[in-house]
């Protein structure tokens, strides 16, 4: 009970933190309590800007799924997720997130989708951006409700029902958010990222020491020919590499990276941000990539000896059990708690107890997305359609409150009553979906021709293909890992595919026709809608000459 | 750097282990995450858009 105990006090110091964040607030007396409440009265300084912005891209993905990812798959994890983010979410902050902090600044923009009326000269299509948006980061917020039940009943040994567990997260996540806004949800971000990294030092130290050190861990993984291809990357090919190197261009996409880029005090505090980030990449996915991978060798532990019998038994016999069976297989060896039993299992109480903690504050990134979507309903509905003008800033705030107990009770509602993996898939679709997204910012920024019409074009085709993905993914069932059920194929090649992981396009991950298709069309629909192109007085907004 | 990242030179390769544990196509890839870091600490010191904050 202690870890579950350790994991109560961390949820109460996060509360307690959005609540200070509040008495600041209102200690600052703002006459602007919209700006106040939805980016922090736009005055982030250097050190928060830094860990919160990276905190708010750390999900619970980055910790437990590396690590599982990399548990089944080895050390290609780290280049296929981390080293290739290192490299384009700083470019995308350093190219995009300036200009947005500046326009923002300039303009007092709040959202992505306000700048892209302004840019284009838009009113509904703006609304649809919205719609889109919207409608792919709503799965991150049940996945954190989903996450925090499964994590408050894990380190309770099944003391606190998943029921109640996903309540008090999604009280909790409420509850600063509610109070302390932006603010309280950068503060918490910030702890949270410094937790993560605290957490993975100690973790990887004690687990190497229990495991008779790593050297020899990865000598045994390379005397055996079950787990030496764990150690290269023969297993996938070039191009699924390569693709892979699309999916942080979701990262300036979504709403609540972009509005985190406006909370900045100065332009300056970018430049600690850009730099360090790949710093803090390698600090948090290295020790969960390569302890993913050397719990391979983790067989005295029974919990992850029987994931590895199980990931045997699906590879040896997949192809001959029914779906059901092969579900029950594929939850069995799913390696999204590894880091957990590896703890467990060589770590004393008290670091086992700080790691529930630290589980919990992955889980809980969903705050910013769900500030993210209280500010983008206020400011690119209610505000729009004149809900500001009529009723007031305070009415303003109070209904961004109001959006983000309505939208944690739904989130809760559907974490109740649908399973996890639906939600797994979902947002893989979202990573894509953004990534598609992306060419709606460069266009914007760089790209004085675009049109309204282009942009457009680029958000019913990104929600289109999104679609088709997931109808694609769902009609066809999962073949077993390794195996490839080929869908369309012409002269030989196969053009569309099914594999475990998910559909192929070319041997590579949907997002890369997905971004491609997306771009081309904002070319091809903006010249030939060059009619639309807004006049001189909007342009000198974005170009300087 | 974004050619750099795709090096089909280790693809195959897990040994030398560098300092006894880390698999050489890990640790290229830890090694090219702090090249990222000087390459944009470059970027900004040379390139910094200083403009947009008149």
């Amino acid at each position: 009970m202690i870890p579950a105990t350790v994991v109560f006090v961390y949820l109460a110091a996060v509360l307690a933190i959005g609540i200070l964040a509040r008495t600041t607030a209102l200690r600052s007396g703002s006459d602007r309590a919209a700006e106040d409440f939805f980016l922090a009265g736009r005055s982030l300084g250097p050190a928060v800007f830094l860990l919160s912005l990276f905190g708010a891209n750390m999900t619970a993905f980055s910790i437990l799924g590396a690590s599982g990812h990399a548990f089944a798959n080895g050390i290609v994890t780290y280049g296929l997720m981390a080293s290739s983010s290192a490299l384009i979410i700083p470019l995308s902050l350093f190219a995009i997130g300036t200009r947005l902090w500046a326009l923002g600044k300039r303009h007092g923009f709040m959202t992505p989708v306000q700048m892209f009326r302004d840019r284009w000269q838009c009113g509904h299509i703006g609304t649809v951006i919205f719609v889109v948006q919207a409608v792919l980061l709503v799965p991150y917020i049940v996945i954190a409700v989903m996450g925090g039940g499964t994590t408050l009943a894990a380190v309770s040994g099944g003391r606190v029902p998943f029921w109640i567990g996903g309540g008090v997260v999604s009280l909790v996540v409420m509850g600063y958010v509610f109070f302390g806004g932006m603010r309280g949800t950068a503060w918490v971000n910030a702890f949270q990222t410094v937790l993560f990294l605290s957490f993975g030092t100690i973790a990887v130290a004690v687990i190497a020491a229990g495991m008779g050190g790593f050297t020899r861990a990865m000598e045994s993984m390379l005397a055996s020919p079950s787990t030496a291809p764990l150690l290269t990357r023969e297993r996938v090919s070039p191009a699924y590499f390569f693709s892979y190197t699309f999916i942080p261009l979701s990262s300036i996409a979504f709403p609540h990276i972009g509005i985190f880029c406006l909370t900045a005090r100065r332009l300056e505090h970018f430049r600690r941000t850009i730099v360090l980030y790949p710093v803090c990449m390698i600090a948090i996915w290295l020790p969960s990539v390569f302890l993913g991978v050397a719990a391979n060798r983790a067989t005295e532990l029974p919990a992850i000896a029987s994931k590895i019998e199980a990931r045997a038994t699906l590879a040896a016999s997949g192809p001959a059990l029914d779906d059901a069976a092969r579900g029950r297989l594929r939850a069995q060896a799913s390696g999204d708690d590894v880091v957990l039993k590896l703890v467990e299992g060589y770590a004393p109480v008290w670091l086992a107890s700080l790691l529930g903690a630290a589980v919990m504050a992955a889980v809980m990134a969903s705050d910013s997305q769900i500030l993210a979507l209280s500010t983008m309903f206020t400011e690119d509905v209610f505000t729009f359609y004149r809900g500001t003008s009529r009723f007031g800033q305070a009415v303003q705030v109070q209904t961004g409150r109001a959006f983000v107990v309505l939208l944690t009770l739904i989130a809760y509602g559907i974490a109740l009553k649908v399973p996890q993996s639906i939600f797994d898939l979902a947002t893989q679709y979202a990573f894509a979906g953004y990534a598609a997204l992306s060419p709606l910012l460069v266009a914007a920024l760089f790209w004085r021709r675009s049109t309204k019409w282009g942009a457009l074009a680029v958000t019913i085709w990104t929600a289109a293909a999104v679609a088709a993905v997931a109808v694609l993914q769902t009609i066809v069932p999962a073949p077993p890992p390794g195996a490839i059920v080929t869908l369309v194929s012409l002269g030989g090649t196969d053009l569309i595919a099914r594999a475990a992981q998910g559909a192929l396009v070319l041997g590579m991950l949907p997002v890369v026709p997905m971004t491609l298709v997306s771009a081309l069309l904002m070319i091809v629909v903006s010249r030939l809608t060059a009619d639309a192109v807004p006049p001189p007085a909007t342009l000198s907004r974005y170009f300087s000459s | 750097m974004y050619v750099l990242h795709q090096d089909f030179w280790f693809w195959r390769e897990a040994r030398p282990l560098v300092f006894g544990f880390l698999p050489i196509g890990l640790f290229y890839h830890a090694s090219y995450t702090i090249a990222t870091a000087v390459m944009l600490w470059w970027l900004v010191r040379r390139h910094w858009p200083a403009h947009l904050a008149e």
